[in-house]
């Protein structure tokens, strides 16, 4: 009868035992110096800062391809052209859509022959227009299918600035590269630079939540049943 | 006084089918299948398996000839209000991933494919059978990608999808209101694709809350009735019909229980 309760006793008193004699044996070490103690924190720093540094600085170059554009444009030397600003050459149509980056013609308008002495607008008028092949430009701000977004509302109606979301990109004389993630196939403008998500301007990350974060500041509305902000069927198709 | 004007503003899009002008020829169904992206597979008539957003069923009074008749009824998504309208449907209450969602202005329920997981509780939810699962990935025959519709995004495998009463043309017809400057649309501006491409003119599509649209009145018509009424799910889509039986098919009667 009193047989299984013996047992237990016996093992508590071991696993004690066991117990007493390990943390005996860390008084031990610790009195003996720094020795293998100091080599363990040491792996762990060293451990730490490599995985650091893979993370914040290798993964993000090897997640992004760098892609160069067809031809390299010169905004500042064409918005001092036009007299319409953005809207010049990269119009509305009548039906409220956004034509986006000028096709082709648009350019060609212009661009018959070669006007100036850059090598760049040689290229383009010798490759493209003579040819008359439309220029696969990289779009840094394409946004993936299943986004609605209406160019119209923003500038036309809420009387939005083109820099607020694309930056003073119309400043630039030349273009960036394209970085394109390996694994989505979208422009690191999406995500934006930072790795941390840290945004100094308004323009530095196009994610959904950025876009909720200005409609729930602006807007105000609250027509979504599910989140109390504004509905999914606004941004969404 | 405000709350009384933004009240005006709230829109209840929602349609009035009259089903005995429909003579179930199908072309809402096939108008729905190319407005929407919606795959098709080589076998339609496997109905586990098959998508389509807007379906026509056939109902039968069940009597034998001289009185037997039949109807044919085309059911999109209900959009429904939920009890007392307040957006609670049955499927966006259930929904844990928030990727189906109630519109207080426009009155949709839309459904969001990119957010979708794909438990499918929604699909038990619904009491019309208006939700359908992409068990495949689609596969269009050769060179017809390029007749998608950019407008509406295409769905993968695993995720659900159902009628959105053609959403993207409600967004686009805004788009080109705001560009003219105003702020409204007229009726004609935003149409389901099924609305108008029905030959028999069954389908009438419009604000409910507008006094102005056609189905304002055609609602309040005497043969009006809605499917599934007692369940108190408040759908956005009326069907008319002078015939007391197919009324009565509307809901789950008893035998001997009176109306
Ligand atoms: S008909 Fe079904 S899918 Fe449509 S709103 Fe009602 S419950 Fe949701
Ligand atoms: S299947 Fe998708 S939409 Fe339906 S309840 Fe699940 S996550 Fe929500």
């Amino acid at each position: 009868m009193s047989t299984p309760d013996d047992k237990t006793k016996g093992v508590s008193a071991e696993t004690g035992g066991e117990e007493a004699v390990a943390s005996f044996k860390g008084v031990d070490e610790k009195e003996q110096g720094e020795g293998p103690g100091g080599f363990i924190v040491l792996f762990f720093i060293i451990g730490f800062v490599a995985s650091l540094i893979i993370g914040w600085v290798i993964f993000p170059k090897l997640l992004y391809s760098q892609k160069r554009q067809p031809v390299d444009f010169n905004h500042v030397l064409h918005v001092e052209t036009v007299d319409n600003g953005c809207e010049s050459c990269h119009i509305f149509r009548e039906d409220g859509s956004y034509a986006g980056v000028p096709k082709l013609a648009q350019c060609a308008d212009c661009h018959q022959e070669v006007q100036g002495d850059s090598p760049q607008e040689k290229i383009f008028v010798e490759e493209y227009v003579a040819k008359e092949k439309e220029v696969p430009w990289l779009v840094y701000s394409k946004q993936p299918d299943c986004v609605f977004f209406s160019h119209t509302v923003h500038v036309k109606l809420a009387g939005m600035d083109c820099v607020t979301c694309h930056g003073p990109i119309g400043e630039s004389t030349s273009l960036k590269p394209y970085e394109e993630n390996r694994l989505t196939g979208y422009s690191r403008d999406i995500w934006g630079k930072s790795m941390t998500g840290i945004k100094k301007n308004s323009w530095d990350r196009m994610k959904m939540d950025d876009c909720a974060e200005c409609h729930e500041k602006e807007t105000g509305r609250k027509s979504s049943v599910q989140t109390d902000k504004d509905a999914c069927f606004v941004c969404h198709k | 006084m405000k709350e009384e004007q933004s009240k005006e503003k709230v829109k209840k899009f929602g349609m009035v089918i009259d089903l005995d002008k429909c003579t179930g020829c199908g072309a809402c169904m096939v108008a729905c299948m190319a407005e929407n992206n919606v795959p098709f597979k080589e076998d339609e008539s496997k109905k586990l398996d098959s998508i389509t957003w807007l379906r026509i069923y056939k109902l039968t009074n069940g009597k034998s000839f001289p009185d037997a008749d039949i109807c044919y009824l085309p059911r999109p998504c209900q959009h429904c209000g939920g009890k007392g309208d307040h957006g609670h449907s049955p499927c966006v209450s259930v929904c844990p991933a928030t990727a189906t969602d109630y519109n207080k202005e426009t009155g949709i329920v839309s459904q969001i494919y990119t957010r979708c997981f794909g438990c499918r509780y929604c699909m038990a939810a619904c009491p019309y059978h208006a939700r359908y699962f992409n068990w495949w990935d689609p596969v269009w025959p050769d060179g017809m990608e390029k007749y998608l519709s950019p407008n509406v995004s295409v769905r993968m495998r695993g995720v659900v999808e159902k009628c959105s009463f053609c959403f993207h043309r409600y967004q686009l017809a805004m788009d080109k209101a705001y560009y003219e400057g105003r702020r409204e649309i007229e009726e004609t501006e935003y149409q389901t694709a099924c609305t108008q491409s029905c030959p028999a003119n069954a389908i009438a599509f419009g604000d409910l809350n507008n006094s102005g649209h056609a189905v304002y009145e055609l609602k309040k018509d005497k043969n009006a009735f809605r499917l599934l009424e007692r369940l108190q799910t408040n759908p956005k889509v009326y069907y008319l019909s002078s015939r007391e039986w197919v009324r009565r098919a509307g809901d789950n009667y008893l035998k001997d229980e009176k109306k």
